[in-house]
């Protein structure tokens, strides 16, 4: 059976989603409070899970980033082991440094808590290995900092290592603009590809009944 | 001593509440605004009273937390 770390902060609110869902897909999963120094011993993947750690004071996720447990998540990802920030997750992934780029205030200031349709863009990754390319997926959003930044060299790179892993999209697949994000960039991967991290939350997609289950092909991914 | 720290997206990053502050300035008739920017400020009282000191020591905490230098640019004033 798979072991899955989900931490919690101060402030994170979808640690108990992000349990139900791994649980739901047949892993161990435990709640790791941010005190923690260390990881449960075995975990196969390390999941930072939405919210506002902190109140998103100062700016999102900055101030999770020295929360003791992440020096654990940081030599976790650096010796090659699979960790995954979702929305607030990978505003603080970006925070460490185990991920490039920003993410800043949505381009119309709003908060914006609606289904959206995502592209797959690179399916080249453990991630999203049981999606197909240019797939379109139904995934919630629920963000008020989801504005993706990235420099132009850095972009470029993205580009060259296949990192860019979904976009904003219309239900066609063509890329629409959600939150300004730098050409509608929904997630990304670190250039080993053990590290990815979303603004959209798989993990409130599980069931058709209740809007979609297309987040279940993309976390199953991770523990395969 | 006291610093005065402000932080500011980097020029050429575009800044959303300043764009929409600006909207809200012209919709109220408030002529000649170019450009605004909004960012913020976070001033510390400091214990030490040696300047060199102060200032490298704030300039440590602006790159590792204050701002995020990937966005944000920021400068320090150092007020007795």
């Amino acid at each position: 059976m798979k072991k899955v770390a989900v931490l919690q902060f101060p402030g994170t609110n979808c640690d108990l989603d992000t349990q139900y869902a791994f649980e739901k897909l047949g892993c161990e999963t435990t709640i790791v409070w941010h005190k923690e120094s260390t990881l449960p011993e075995g975990t196969n993947l390390v999941v930072v899970p939405g919210g506002f750690s902190y109140g998103d004071y100062l700016r999102s996720g900055a101030i999770a980033k020295f929360s003791p447990i992440m020096d654990a998540v940081i030599a976790y990802a650096n010796a090659g082991g699979k960790v995954l920030g979702i929305c607030n997750g990978f505003q603080i992934l970006t925070e460490v440094g185990l991920l490039p780029g920003a993410l800043k205030r949505n381009i119309g200031l709003h908060f914006i808590s609606r289904f959206q349709t995502l592209k797959v863009v690179n399916n080249d990754n453990e991630f999203l290995q049981h999606c197909q390319t240019n797939e379109v997926l139904n995934i919630p959003i629920a963000h008020a900092d989801g504005n993706y930044y990235i420099d132009e060299d850095g972009y470029k790179e993205l580009v060259e290592n296949n990192q860019i892993l979904v976009q904003y999209c219309d239900p066609q697949g063509e890329p629409v603009v959600v939150n300004g994000s730098v050409n509608s960039i929904a997630g990304i991967c670190n250039s080993t590809k053990n590290v990815f991290g979303l603004m959209p939350h798989p993990e409130r997609a599980l069931e058709s009944i209740l809007g979609s289950d297309d987040g279940v092909k993309m976390l199953e991914g991770l523990i395969a | 001593m006291k610093a005065i720290v402000n932080v500011f997206l980097k020029e050429g990053v575009l800044d959303p509440q300043g764009k929409a502050i600006h909207h809200a300035l012209d919709a109220m008739n408030f002529q000649g605004v170019e450009d605004v920017r909004m960012g913020k400020q976070i001033v510390l009282q400091l214990s030490t009273t040696n300047r060199e000191e102060a200032q490298k020591e704030v300039e440590k905490m602006a790159e590792e937390i204050l701002a995020n230098t990937v966005i944000e640019d920021y400068t320090i004033e150092l007020v007795e």
